[in-house]
C-alpha cells in the first residue's frame, strides 16, 4: 500500500510534463496484475514459437530420428512420455511446443490482416457514406454470406499458394467483414459527434478528421474483437488442415494435432488435451493482454 | 459604426427529406461589425443553429442545401465557395463555439494538443510551437496552471473549464468573427456568467464580430447590441436591443420577455407562450404564429405571412399589428 502511495506521488510529481497517452497507460498498466500475467504467459510462449528447441527435442517429432515409434503408440504419460504418445507414437509434448510456431503465426497475421483490412475499409464507407458506402457493404455482404468452409475450399483449391501464407489469406479473406462492421459502426456514430463537426468547423481536412479525430474514436472494439478472434483463427486453421487444405504434413500446428486426436479421444484424453491446453492459455493470454491495453489506452476508462 | 464584418442576406436553407422539403431558414438576414454582439434568439426548431451552420458551411449537405441568398465574409461570398477554399477560412477568419463543450472535444485526444492542431493546420507550425501558442491561448481564456494541464483530456476538465478550452480552440487564431452557439446552455450559473464574462472580454481584445445564439434573455439583455428573434425559419423582430427590451413590436418576441422571471413579478405562475412551435413541413397558412399568438385576428390567419416592415429606426417587426404591440403596455 504504502509502495503504491509512494509510486503514485513520484509519478505525479514528476507527471505533469511529460505525460503522454503512452506513458499514462503505462503507468496504469504496470499496477495491473492481470497485465503481468498475461506478459509472462506471452513471453513464454513467443519463447515457445521462437525457440522451440529450448523445450523440446525435434528428434522426438519424427521417426526420421528415432521418435514416433509405433510401438508407443497411445501410450499414456509417463516416465517415457511426459505428457504422453499420440497414436503414431510421437511424443505429445514435444509435437505441441513444434506446432507453436505455426498457429501462433497464423493466428496474428489474420488477426492484423483482417483489423487493417476490415477497419480502413470500414472507416471509408463510415465517413463518405452515400455509394462508396452501399458498394463497400454490398461486397461485406457478399464475404459475411460466404459459408466459411465452402468458401475456403474453393480459395484454397483454386490458389497455389501452400502452408501457412494460404491459410492466412483465406482466412483474411473471408473474416474481415466483422472489422469492417464494426469499424463502420463506429464511424458514422463519431462521424454525428459533435467533435467532427468542431473538427470541420476549426478547418481540419477529410483525411486529418478521419484518421485523427473518427479512427482513434471508433477503433477499440475492433482491436477487442482481433485480439479474441485470434484463437478462433487458431481453430478454423485447424479445420482448414482437417480437411486437407490447410498445414500439411510433416508441418504440424494444434489444429493438426487437435483434429487428429478426436478419434482416439475416450482411450487417450491426453492427445487432445495437451495441444488444446495450449491454444487455450494462448488465446487466454491475449485476451487478458487484448482487455487490459484497450482499457489502458481509453482515457475515459482510467481511474 | 465601422465596416461590416459578415453580411447575411436572405439566406434560405432547406431540408430536402422523405417527407417533403422543410424550410428551416427562411430569408434571414443580419450584419455584424467589428466589436459588435449580435444576438440571435429563439426556441429550439427555430433554425438558429442551421443558420449558424450554413455560415460556416458546415451543413450536412444532403439533405440540407442552401436554396438562396448569399452570405458574405469581408465582401467575400461563401454560398458556393469551394471546399478546399472554405476550409482555410473556418477557424482563420471565422469560427464556431459549441453548445456542449464535452461532446465537441475529441475524447481520445488531450485538450492542449487540439488546440495546438489550429497552429499545425493552418499555420504549419512545427509541433514545439503550436504546443507554446496552445498554452499561450489556455492562459488567455483562464485556464489556470495551462502548461500542466496540455495533456489532461477533457473529461478530466471541469465544465467551465471545457467551455473555456473549447473557446481557446476557436478564438486561437483570432478568427475576425466568433459564432457562439448557446455557448452557455451545458452550464451551471456562476459558470455562465464566467464564460460570458471571457467572451466579452476576448471581444474587447480582439474588436471581433460576435453572434451570440441562444434562448437566454438575460444573457442577451447584458451583452447585445442587436437582437434577432427567429421563428419557425423566419425573422420576427430584429433591431437594437433597448429598442427591442423597451418597445417590443412583436407579440412573439413579448411572450419570450414575459416568461422570464424578474424581482418585479408578482407571485403565481409564470406566463409561458402556449403551444409549440409548428413542424416546418406544415406550416400555419398566415403568420406561422398565429396559432400561438394571444392577439391573432382574421387577417393573421390567412394570406400571405407579414412583411417584415420598419417600426422605428433599425427596429423591424414582421407582425400586422406591430404598432399597436409596441403602443400597448409593455411590461418592462
Amino acid at each position: 500500500m504504502s509502495d503504491l502511495q509512494v509510486e503514485a506521488q513520484s509519478a505525479q510529481a514528476a507527471g505533469p510534463e511529460s505525460r503522454t497517452v503512452a506513458a499514462d497507460a503505462w503507468y496504469q498498466l504496470r499496477r495491473n496484475w492481470v497485465f503481468w500475467v498475461s506478459i509472462v504467459l506471452i513471453v513464454g510462449i513467443s519463447a515457445i514459437v521462437l525457440f522451440p528447441g529450448l523445450f523440446a527435442s525435434e528428434d522426438a517429432t519424427t521417426s526420421l530420428t528415432g521418435g514416433c515409434q509405433l510401438e508407443d503408440s497411445l501410450e499414456g504419460p509417463g516416465d517415457k512420455f511426459l505428457l504422453g504418445a499420440d497414436q503414431q507414437g510421437c511424443d505429445v509434448y514435444s509435437l505441441s511446443i513444434y506446432s507453436a510456431r505455426t498457429s501462433v503465426t497464423v493466428g496474428l497475421l489474420t488477426a492484423i490482416g483482417t483489423t487493417l483490412i476490415g477497419s480502413l475499409l470500414g472507416l471509408l464507407a463510415g465517413f463518405y457514406g452515400g455509394k462508396s458506402d452501399s458498394i463497400l457493404s454490398g461486397v461485406t455482404s457478399v464475404f459475411l454470406g460466404l459459408p466459411f468452409v465452402l468458401g475456403a475450399v474453393v480459395l484454397l483449391s483454386s490458389i497455389d499458394l501452400p502452408g501457412v501464407w494460404g491459410v492466412v489469406l483465406a482466412l483474411t479473406l473471408l473474416s474481415w467483414a466483422t472489422a469492417f462492421r464494426l469499424v463502420r459502426a463506429k464511424t458514422m456514430e463519431a462521424k454525428g459527434q459533435d467533435y467532427t463537426l468542431a473538427a470541420r468547423a476549426l478547418g481540419a481536412k477529410d483525411l486529418r478528421i478521419m484518421f485523427r479525430h473518427i479512427l482513434p474514436n471508433a477503433i477499440g472494439p475492433s482491436i477487442v474483437v482481433a485480439v479474441i478472434s485470434l484463437g478462433v483463427f487458431i481453430g478454423a486453421e485447424a479445420t482448414l488442415s482437417y480437411l486437407g487444405l490447410g498445414i500439411q504434413p510433416p508441418d504440424t500446428s494444434w489444429g493438426v494435432m487437435i483434429s487428429e486426436a478426436q478419434n482416439a479421444f475416450f482411450t487417450a484424453p491426453w492427445v487432445l488435451m495437451v495441444p488444446a491446453g495450449f491454444l487455450t492459455v494462448t488465446v487466454l493470454a491475449f485476451i487478458l493482454l487484448g482487455e487490459t491495453v484497450s482499457d489502458a489506452l481509453d482515457p475515459k476508462l482510467r481511474k | 459604426m465601422a465596416t461590416e464584418l459578415l453580411r447575411v442576406e436572405d439566406l434560405q436553407v432547406e431540408f430536402v427529406t422523405r417527407d417533403g422539403v422543410a424550410r428551416a431558414v427562411n430569408s434571414v438576414s443580419f450584419s455584424v461589425a467589428p466589436g459588435e454582439t449580435v444576438a440571435v434568439l429563439g426556441e429550439s426548431g427555430s433554425g438558429k443553429s442551421v443558420t449558424a451552420q450554413a455560415i460556416m458551411g458546415i451543413l450536412d449537405t444532403p439533405p440540407a442545401r442552401i436554396a438562396g441568398g448569399s452570405i458574405q465574409l469581408l465582401g467575400r461570398e461563401l454560398v458556393g465557395l469551394p471546399e478546399d477554399q472554405y476550409r482555410t477560412i473556418r477557424g482563420e477568419q471565422i469560427a464556431m463555439i459549441f453548445q456542449d463543450a464535452l461532446s465537441a472535444l475529441n475524447p481520445v485526444t488531450a485538450v492542449g494538443k487540439q488546440i495546438a492542431e489550429m497552429f499545425r493546420i493552418h499555420r504549419d507550425a512545427s509541433k514545439k510551437d503550436a504546443k507554446d501558442h496552445a498554452i499561450q491561448v489556455m492562459t488567455q481564456v483562464g485556464i489556470p496552471a495551462a502548461a500542466s494541464r496540455y495533456d489532461s483530456y477533457p473529461h478530466e476538465f471541469s465544465g467551465g473549464m471545457r467551455q473555456r478550452a473549447m473557446i481557446a480552440m476557436m478564438i486561437a487564431l483570432k478568427p475576425q468573427v466568433l459564432i457562439a452557439d448557446e455557448p452557455t446552455t451545458a452550464l451551471d450559473v456562476t459558470i455562465q456568467a464566467q464564460i460570458i464574462e471571457l467572451l466579452q472580454q476576448l471581444q474587447s481584445e480582439t474588436d471581433m464580430g460576435l453572434i451570440l445564439i441562444t434562448h437566454d434573455l438575460g444573457v442577451v439583455a447584458e451583452v447585445a447590441d442587436h437582437i434577432t428573434v427567429m421563428y419557425a425559419g423566419r425573422t420576427m423582430e430584429e433591431g437594437p436591443v433597448d429598442e427591442i427590451y423597451r418597445s417590443t413590436a412583436h407579440p412573439y418576441t413579448r411572450g419570450l420577455l414575459q416568461s422570464i422571471p424578474t424581482i418585479h413579478s408578482a407571485e403565481g405562475r409564470l406566463p409561458a407562450i402556449p403551444g409549440l412551435p409548428p413542424s416546418l413541413f406544415a406550416l400555419p397558412e398566415g403568420c406561422a404564429f398565429h396559432p400561438r399568438c394571444p392577439i391573432s385576428q382574421d387577417q393573421c390567419r390567412q394570406g400571405a405571412a407579414p412583411d417584415l416592415v420598419e417600426v422605428a429606426d433599425r427596429h423591424r417587426s414582421r407582425c400586422w399589428y406591430a404598432e399597436e404591440v409596441m403602443c400597448s403596455d409593455n411590461l418592462r
